[in-house]
């Protein structure tokens, strides 16, 4: 198992340097000298050749890219030229809405998808598993800001239960906080619950038909032991899969919820940073939402061996 | 002698094999109910969008001060060239502009179906030829696959909008950061159809008589991979139409004066409580175009690639 864990790490170490050369590479394939895309258009002189220093401009490309990793693996991501501070705090300050949010939303989704998949693939060919089906091609379709623009036009505006946009922190109010979360983590949450609806349904369905689920009622279990035990714990690998990639639809559907619920987290500051060429940010974030996704899915490789011990790394 | 006979055996009988087979999916395909209705939606759509001169609109770039933010159904009052004044009504009101949001959202139907093909052109041909160079070429594939890997581990707006950041905003700009994080997937589609492909007996049969690489390539592998891309063009379609309203929405895609749907939207967000108008009709434009060609994906899926079916 260990040694399984040691070989998956190793296997990221390419990919990883993979995204590291593109984010690299983002700043010197801008048409114009970087030095002064980062700076800024109200550079001095001065402060352009203190950068070119600094990123050590001058040196081959080798060399730059040396310095640049180097800097990235000791935590320093530069310093970001619009916010006036180092992207590691502007990061910090930032991050908070964003994994309220994604955490939210992963609670709401899993929470309805998995019964509902479990559901159709019980109740086949029935009403229900059309309703799921159907939800899940609209769920893909329909835009998450446009989904988003109907809620608060509902929810906020019409019937003025929750508020239209805003955010509080956790710690200063928190049923403010629940309150503002309730809209956005919906409105990411629906493309979440089609993806998982629909995976959740195809793979109980296949291990409907297996054997051990026959045995399992001749035993005179209950229909939700069957389901949720026997039946729902050997999808869980497909399901699991599935999960995993949808994370970069979280990512990237949080970078629009954040925007239209006025949330000022790590999508709202990646919008900001590309709306004003701010590129330490902007390579920053993506490198991190990067990482993020890769170990995601190697935590949930790893935990295929919980729900199937036929698995052996 | 021998060889050149063994070949044209080979050849037209794997080629007949398979265009049967294909013609009969076809058949399939065009009868399925999904296929059915997701097309003629399409149908619709593209009626709409060359069409639009003739139906009712007006130039969508024109700004009239003295319309701005009216709701739909209103009749407003406008000056011809000629100094005259006219009375029309507006179906979808108008933005704070002044534009006539009916005439934009019927324009924006060109500019979305454009990007929804063009995105999946340029996605599904670049990714074929990495895809079957990567199946093929032996010692490239380690390097091709780790680079596409890496590009997968970047979540696929991200990317869009990493790219959209390193040029300024253009319409060339936008398609080509929609097209780039959906290449990785075409290639790892081509690839695996290349390696299943290349141990089946008529190609080892035809490398056997001496086929060159090439026309291997081209004639004897490449027609296994039209039924999975062309499902796979489809959904890549659906996603491009939507990821160019998020960027242009976001204030990051194609240039504001081009009436795309994400534009119009973006334009509505800040009077979006009093004029919800702005942001309502170009989402159900937006959403009915991209369901219409999802649900024609799902029919081809389940008709020309049973496998994939099965999987999700």
């Amino acid at each position: 198992m260990l040694d399984f864990i040691a070989r998956r790490l190793v296997a990221i170490i390419p990919v990883l340097a993979v995204v590291a050369v593109f984010v690299f590479l983002m700043l010197r394939l801008t048409p114009g000298d970087p030095a002064a895309v980062i700076a800024g258009d109200n550079a001095t002189s001065d402060q352009i050749a203190d950068i070119r220093a600094k990123l050590g401009l001058n040196e081959p490309i080798w060399t730059q890219f040396a310095i640049w990793i180097g800097n990235v693996l000791q935590g320093n991501f530069g310093e970001s030229f619009f916010f006036k501070k180092t992207v590691a705090e502007l990061i910090a300050q930032r991050i908070e809405p964003t994994l309220a949010l994604t955490t939210c939303t992963l609670i709401i989704a899993l929470s309805l998808a998995l019964p509902l998949g479990v559901l159709a693939a019980w109740k086949h060919g029935s009403l229900i598993d059309r309703f799921v089906m159907a939800f899940s091609v609209m769920g893909f379709s329909v835009p998450s800001f446009v989904i988003g623009y109907c809620l608060i036009y509902v929810f906020a505006i019409e019937l003025g239960w929750l508020p239209v946009q805003g955010y509080i922190r956790i710690g200063v109010d928190f049923w403010g906080f629940l309150e503002r979360m309730v809209l956005p983590s919906f409105t990411l949450g629906i493309i979440f619950i089609a993806l998982i609806a629909r995976i959740t349904r195809a793979s109980v369905l296949e291990v409907l038909n297996e054997d051990y689920i026959r045995t399992a009622r001749a035993k005179g279990l209950s229909n939700r032991v069957v389901l949720m035990r026997h039946a729902l714990r050997n999808a869980a690998v497909p399901i699991l899969t599935v999960i995993g990639i949808g994370i970069a639809l979280l990512i990237g559907g949080a970078v629009v919820t954040e925007s239209v619920f006025g949330l000022p987290g790590l999508g709202r500051l990646t919008v900001e940073a590309v709306l004003s060429r701010d590129f330490p940010t902007i390579q920053t974030v993506i490198l991190l939402f990067s990482v993020v996704y890769v170990l995601i899915n190697l935590l949930i490789d790893i935990s295929y061996t919980l729900f199937d011990p036929r698995i052996r790394y | 002698m021998s060889a050149i006979l063994d070949e044209d055996v080979v050849d037209s009988a794997s080629i007949a094999a398979a265009s049967t087979k294909r013609r009969s999916l076809w058949a399939l395909a065009i009868r399925n109910s999904s296929v059915i209705v997701g097309g003629a939606i399409l149908l619709i759509m593209l009626a709409i969008a060359l069409l639009a001169p003739v139906l009712g609109t007006v130039d969508p770039t024109r700004i009239d001060p003295a319309a701005r933010n009216k709701k739909p159904g209103t009749e407003i009052t406008f000056r011809l060239d000629d100094g005259l004044t006219a009375k029309r009504t507006v179906l979808m009101g108008t933005d704070s502009l002044g534009r006539d949001v009916y005439s934009r959202v019927i324009y924006g139907t060109r500019v979305s179906l454009m990007i929804g093909v063009a995105v999946a052109v340029a996605a599904v041909s670049i990714g074929l030829v990495i895809g079957l160079v990567s199946g093929y070429i032996r010692w490239l594939d380690g390097i091709i696959m780790r680079i596409m890997d890496g590009l997968m581990a970047i979540p696929g707006i991200l990317l869009a909008i990493a790219l959209v950041s390193i040029w300024r905003a253009g319409l060339i700009t936008v398609i080509f950061a929609i097209v780039v994080p959906d290449v990785p997937r075409v290639v790892r589609l081509v690839r695996s159809v290349v390696l299943t492909v290349r141990e089946e007996p008529y190609v080892e049969g035809a490398i056997s008589v001496g086929t060159p690489t090439w026309t291997l390539m081209f004639r004897h592998i490449l027609p296994n991979t039209v039924a999975p891309l062309i499902v796979q063009g489809t959904f890549i379609a659906a996603a491009a139409i939507l990821a160019e309203a998020i960027l242009s929405f976001l204030g990051i895609g194609i240039p504001p004066e081009i009436p795309s749907w994400g534009n119009i939207m973006a334009e509505g967000r800040t009077l979006f409580r009093v004029f919800p108008h702005n942001i309502l009709y170009p989402g159900i434009f937006l959403a009915l175009t991209v369901l219409a060609v999802n649900i024609m994906g799902d029919g081809l899926r389940d008709t020309l690639d049973p496998k994939m079916s099965k999987k999700v």
